[in-house]
């Protein structure tokens, strides 16, 4: 166990393209990291220069107090899980979990003895006599995941180690691996491109485009106080709405949600950041709600050609277009890009998520009401988030 | 059982209903398996026919001739005289000293063949730039035709004419010079295909498995003998095989390089003089079936005793 720093790290390939920028973060000894990014952002190279199968091109890579840049990867005392597992197909699952410390000439009894604990911890213990390509999709993570545990390393990296999964045994392997990390204490670096299993693994997340890293933060942070337009759209799902706006004098803004009123808050954080003009809003689903279910909390409200109901049971979903410009930036071109939404209806498409006794129906107008406290403002330019410029 | 009467009734019918249907069903299936199956024969019967008369029909030929004495100097001698061939070439020093001869070029040759193919592979494998470059150039010797090929092994090796022989002696005239100038011929001319072979295999490892091992803490070497080896095991068994195989018919190398001279025959050099020029068809053929079978039994040993299963497979070839 131990922490992990890596100072101003950079990775440029031999044709000149820049992989990893300025990559700075200290790891706490136990932390459990994530990094998140939509794929080609530089979060595996991160990973693989910490494991040393990657050069660092410039920087340093300190792990345990140690700079550990020019080390092998056998000589930094880490155990990677790979999204493919990358099992030893023709050893025993016991073989395959055991090869580490065989590697480093324990004895026998004492890696059987090992073996057997992490099989045990596991579930793997009547599965150890078999080869991998007998087993299931989550019985070969799980190996994996031994294979790694039983030499007590330094750090744990894993690569989406989850990705090959389905639906179902992702959320199961996600909160054994959260209890497994938790158990034993060992510092974490995880990579993904699911932003989920960052909200929900992370004791803090950092969030990465094109080899720089965005923001920084633990989950909470980042989902209310996202630092630009590109993790603001990233975090949540469903992802947060975006409005073109004008700000106008006297803590106003014009959306095609019609005119509001900014909070006090907001209002004071806008000025100090003396910013007038285009902005982009950001409202997240769970902040809009029936009108008519609100009373008397501040707000604003506007009336909505529901398009789509999904009651959920516990919420109502619902889904409408609002007339107006589309935000237009760099960093939500960049999201759409990545999620493959690029389909525009000639207005903003809003995601509303509602209160189980909203009265709203497909086809109708509905009056809703969302939370002015709760917006986030984003300069329209840069991208920049302009209420937590000051926090 | 609490269903009335009536339920149970149309429960039964139902069930009827369904067995009718499976049978037709299974019925249909069964029709349809057997018309594919026909058609699949058609399908082969005419390679098969092609196979017949030119691979069924010489080898059960030869397999007669050398149940007869056939003798082309006495053809009005010939007649079947069962096994006495067979006793003839086992009890003859010739065969045996050909047989040895050609064991230790195969065993010889195919050992260093593999070692240098390996290695041969893995630089072709590793090479970043200039790749095709590096697998052509390393192809030219199996391009060469093998005669032009042990030709100019044989020009070299001449006293007072090539550039490797030396002035005092003429290695070609005696036996284990002859012999190792044999298995350098062989070597040289067939590590290419060897390493292309085990180039396949190489190429099948995946990337993951070896960077997974070096986290592991396993060096280059172990790396190497633990996670390579292992799951290129069914190419190096293909190539070992091809390779002793072909050696164990060697031929062109060692009539270009000494024609047998100094009892450096092999066993195909020695059932070529008895049939093509002793003209004796019996024993000559006699000793092809033995090569025949001999291989057959090489090829035999191999899959026993290697396996040749892919690794992770349970059900491997080792039972």
């Amino acid at each position: 166990m131990a922490e992990i720093v890596l100072d101003h790290v950079v990775k440029r390939y031999p044709d000149g393209a820049l992989a990893v920028d300025d990559f700075n973060l200290e790891i706490a000894d136990g932390e459990f990291i994530i990094l998140v990014g939509p794929s080609g952002c530089g979060k595996s190279t991160t990973l693989n220069m910490v494991a040393g199968l990657e050069d660092i091109t410039a920087g340093k890579l300190i792990i345990d107090g140690q700079v550990v840049n020019d080390k092998a990867p056998k000589d930094r005392d880490i155990a990677m899980v790979f999204q493919s597992y990358a099992l030893y197909p023709h050893m025993t699952v016991g073989d395959n979990m055991g090869f580490p410390l065989r590697l480093a000439g324990v004895d026998k009894e004492t890696i059987r003895k090992k073996v057997g604990e992490a099989a045990e911890l596991l579930e793997l213990s009547q599965h150890l006599d078999r080869k991998p390509a007998n087993l299931s999709g989550g019985q070969r993570q799980r190996v994996a995941m031994g294979r790694a545990i039983v030499r007590n390393p330094k750090a744990f990296l894993m690569d989406e180690p989850l990705s090959n999964l389905d639906a179902k045994l992702r959320v199961q392997m996600r909160t054994q691996i959260s209890r497994i990390q938790k158990n034993l204490g060992t510092t974490t670096l995880y990579v993904t491109h699911d932003q989920t299993e960052a909200m929900t693994l992370g004791d803090r997340v950092v969030v990465m485009r094109a080899g720089i890293v965005q923001q920084v933060g633990t989950p909470a942070h980042l989902y209310a106080h996202p630092a630009n337009l590109f993790v603001a759209g990233f975090i949540g799902s469903p992802s947060m709405n975006f409005f073109p706006g004008q700000l106008r004098g006297g803590g106003t803004v014009v959306t095609a949600l019609g005119e509001a009123r900014l909070p006090d808050r907001v209002r004071q954080s806008l000025d100090g950041a003396g910013s007038t003009g285009e902005v982009i809003i950001g409202i997240r689903p769970e902040h809009f709600e029936d009108a008519s279910l609100v009373g008397d909390k501040p707000g604003a409200t506007f009336d909505a050609p529901i398009d789509i109901v999904e009651a959920m049971g516990s919420d109502v979903y619902a889904y409408f277009t609002m007339k107006g410009d589309v935000a237009h930036s760099q960093d939500l071109d960049d999201l759409a890009k990545d999620t493959g939404n690029e389909l525009h209806s000639g207005g903003v498409d809003v995601t509303a998520r509602l209160d189980a006794a909203a009265q709203v129906q497909r086809g109708r107008t509905a009056r809703l009401w969302y939370d002015t406290s709760k917006v986030q403002v984003f300069d329209a330019a840069s991208g920049k988030n302009l209420v937590a410029a000051v926090r | 059982m609490t269903a009335t009467p009536t339920s149970a009734a149309a429960q039964a019918i139902e069930d009827v209903a369904d067995d009718g249907t499976v049978q037709i069903a299974q019925q249909r299936h069964s029709d349809a398996k057997k018309a594919e199956r026909k058609l699949g024969l058609m399908l082969v019967a005419p390679a098969v026919v092609i196979m017949l008369a030119v691979a069924a029909y010489p080898i059960l030929y030869a397999f007669w001739l050398s149940l007869n004495k056939a003798d082309l100097r006495r053809p009005d001698d010939n007649e079947f005289i069962f096994l006495d061939n067979y006793i003839t070439v086992l009890s003859s020093p010739i065969w045996w000293t050909a047989f040895g001869v050609t064991m230790l070029i195969t065993i010889v040759g195919a050992t260093f063949e593999l070692i240098l193919g390996m290695g041969l592979a893995i630089v072709m494998h590793r090479t970043l730039v200039g790749r095709g470059l590096v697998r052509t150039s390393a192809l030219v010797p199996y391009a060469i035709v093998t005669v032009v090929a042990a030709f100019s092994w044989r020009f070299a090796w001449t006293q007072g004419l090539g550039w490797l022989a030396p002035e005092t002696s003429a290695p070609l005239t005696e036996f284990w010079p002859s012999i190792w100038i044999i298995i350098l011929a062989e070597v040289w001319k067939t590590v290419p295909f060897m390493a292309l072979l085990l180039m396949a295999g190489l190429a099948l490892v995946p990337e993951d498995l070896l960077k997974a091992a070096s986290m592991d803490g396993a060096s280059a070497w172990k790396r190497f003998w633990l996670v390579t080896v292992p799951l290129i095991k069914p190419a190096i068994l293909v190539a070992l095989l091809f390779r002793t195989l072909d050696a164990f018919r060697v031929f062109d190398n060692i009539f270009i390089l000494t024609s047998g001279s100094n009892q450096t025959s092999s066993v195909s050099m020695v059932a070529y003089s008895n049939l093509i020029r002793g003209l004796n068809l019996g024993i000559g053929s006699a000793m092809s079936v033995l090569i025949f079978l001999t291989t057959g039994l090489i090829a035999f040993a191999f899959i026993k005793l290697f396996g040749a299963a892919a690794p992770g497979a349970d059900a491997g070839g080792k039972r």
